[in-house]
């Protein structure tokens, strides 16, 4: 590996970390950020000269909070920083660096500053942006690329969420356990949207969303070394790497659609596979069942199946039946429908999912399951209707492609009926 | 002589390569097994799936399980095995076992193999 892809790995490494770290330092999301850019300016210079240092992380903390500190300084506290007494472990800064700071020390940090970038107050889109921006350091134009947005549009999305972060004022104390467990939830759900927001994007615009997925699988590193016995991290973690794993077959040549049932599971990424089993594997020990794992034990199954015929159809709806009780929504509802009608045949699974007609009226999936049902009930006229809502709601070419592939196959088999 | 060679580098690090830099480590170390193998010097190589991934068992009389890896600067590596098991829950009761057996303090971390090569060595 060459020199340059040697630090920009080092760096990235000790991101998080460090920004935490600079995060509480500065007490202000913009200064840290500049504190850390500056810090790793000077280790381009530094460290090829005289060598890369013991502690990396340690080191860019340091320099970085004396560049800022002589920053403001020159400009004549033209932007004052808080007082000395705020900025905590003044003193003790030069001290710790000497010795190699444990994973242990940023717990607290790194979890503040992922939960200020996924703060309850801040909308999704906006926990997603800054998230990327901040903790994962993609650049604003990486962002808007992934977000099919402009980069003026994303630089003012990531400026808004910045702003309200700071009216926020999120306490700097370390939490107490329930806080902690709190903050660590919220983390996990923007962590699971960044996945989806790569994940659910399809047709010609799907490679340069990957990123996101692999993002988020880094964050589920990050999250599983600040807490290394908490089973529904090792579930997030494991959900995901099953999920990225069959990213390599969901696409065919012209960026359409394949369906699962359809995917060459030769392509699968096997060793994505086998790290997400053996995570939730050792998230099962812990016997403390929690939404992610179940849903990771359901990706585990379609993992598992050599071929499509072969995958655990009973075992499947029974673990959407616990995901069910746990987290009640009309779209698990609907998964689990979908389960049923591998079970016990299209009809029951048809009327589990007529109730839900009012919620999900809007909601591409529940008319492309709806007819797909209907037509292997032999109710064409039912099931053509059930894909033309599930056209007009879908929201990529591809996913509008699909229906109409299914589409074409109704009309064909009704015309050879006739 | 047989040597055992272990193979310490910061996770964080090789985490933050990308397919493509994991994948030219990965060519390179290659060349060298392949120069090995074909002298006949080459015994089984692992590499061993991240970190997260593991459980350490404290021998004992009661044995301890602890979700992650084994960081303990009074102990030091000493040996170790390569075993098939359906789950961790077996890995978990053989590292029991061998610790009975052992008697000593200590622990043992159990890390699931990202891959593997046996190779052709004779004890």
């Amino acid at each position: 590996m060459t020199e340059i892809a040697w630090m920009d790995a080092a760096l990235a490494a000790a991101r998080p970390d460090a920004l935490a770290a600079l995060l509480r330092y500065f007490r202000d999301l913009d200064t840290a950020e500049e504190a850390f850019q500056e810090a790793c300016l000077r280790a381009l210079q530094n460290w090829p000269r005289n060598g890369p240092p013991r502690d990396p992380t340690g080191w860019l903390v340091f320099v970085g909070r004396n560049a800022a500190l002589d920053g403001a300084r020159r400009q004549g506290k033209a932007r004052p920083l808080p007082a000395d007494d705020v900025l905590s472990d003044l003193d003790d800064a030069e001290g710790r660096i000497a010795d190699h700071l444990d994973d242990a020390d940023y717990r607290d940090d790194v979890l503040r500053l992922l939960f200020v970038c996924c703060h309850p107050d801040l909308p999704a889109t906006q926990q997603v942006a800054l998230a990327l921006r901040i903790v994962c350091g993609l650049s604003v134009a990486e962002i808007a690329r992934a977000f099919l947005v402009g980069e003026s549009a994303m630089e003012q999305r990531i400026t808004r969420a910045k702003a309200r972060v700071a009216d926020a004022h999120i306490p700097f104390e370390s939490p107490g356990a329930i806080e902690r467990a709190e903050r660590l939830a919220a983390v996990a759900t923007t962590v699971y949207l960044i996945f989806n927001e790569g994940y659910s994007a399809t047709g010609g615009a799907a490679h340069v969303r990957v990123p996101l997925c692999e993002e988020a699988i880094r964050l589920t590193r990050l999250l599983q070394r600040l807490f290394p016995s908490e089973p529904e991290v090792m579930g997030l973690a494991a959900l995901l790497l099953l999920q990225h794993a069959r990213t390599p077959a969901r696409l065919d040549s012209d960026g359409a659609i394949i369906v699962l049932e359809d995917q060459d599971r030769g392509l699968w990424d096997r060793a994505a596979i086998a790290e997400g089993l053996a995570l939730l594997d050792k998230a099962m020990r812990h016997a403390r069942p929690g939404p992610y794992q179940v849903q990771a034990a359901i990706a585990a199954l379609h993992a598992r199946a050599p071929r499509p015929q072969d995958t655990d159809w009973a075992e499947i709806e029974l673990l959407y039946g616990a995901l069910e009780k746990m987290q009640p929504s009309p779209v698990v509802t609907l998964n689990r429908a979908v389960a049923v009608a591998q079970v016990r045949g299209p009809q029951a699974a048809l009327a589990m999912i007529e109730p839900l007609a009012a919620q999900l009226s809007g909601y591409f999936h529940f008319f492309g399951v709806k007819g797909a049902l209907l037509m292997r009930l032999g109710r064409t006229d039912e099931s053509r209707d059930a894909f033309g809502r599930a056209i007009a709601l879908a929201h990529t070419p591809a996913e509008a492609a699909h229906i109409r592939t299914q589409l074409d196959r109704l009309m064909r088999d009704a015309a050879s009926r006739r | 002589m047989l040597y055992a060679i272990f193979c310490y580098d910061s996770e964080k690090v090789t985490g933050a390569w990308s397919k493509e830099q994991d994948a030219a480590v990965m060519a390179k170390l290659g060349v060298v097994q392949e120069k090995l193998a074909k002298e006949g010097r080459l015994g089984p190589v692992a590499r061993l799936m991240p970190t997260t991934t593991a459980t350490t068992v404290r021998k004992g009389k009661e044995a301890v399980v602890l979700d992650g890896p084994f960081a303990e600067t009074k102990e030091q590596l000493l040996g170790f095995y390569v075993i098939e098991c359906p789950s961790l829950d077996d890995a978990v009761e053989t590292a029991r076992e061998l610790g009975r057996a052992s008697g000593s303090n200590g622990a043992f971390e159990i890390r699931p193999v990202m891959l593997f090569r046996p190779g052709a060595l004779r004890a």
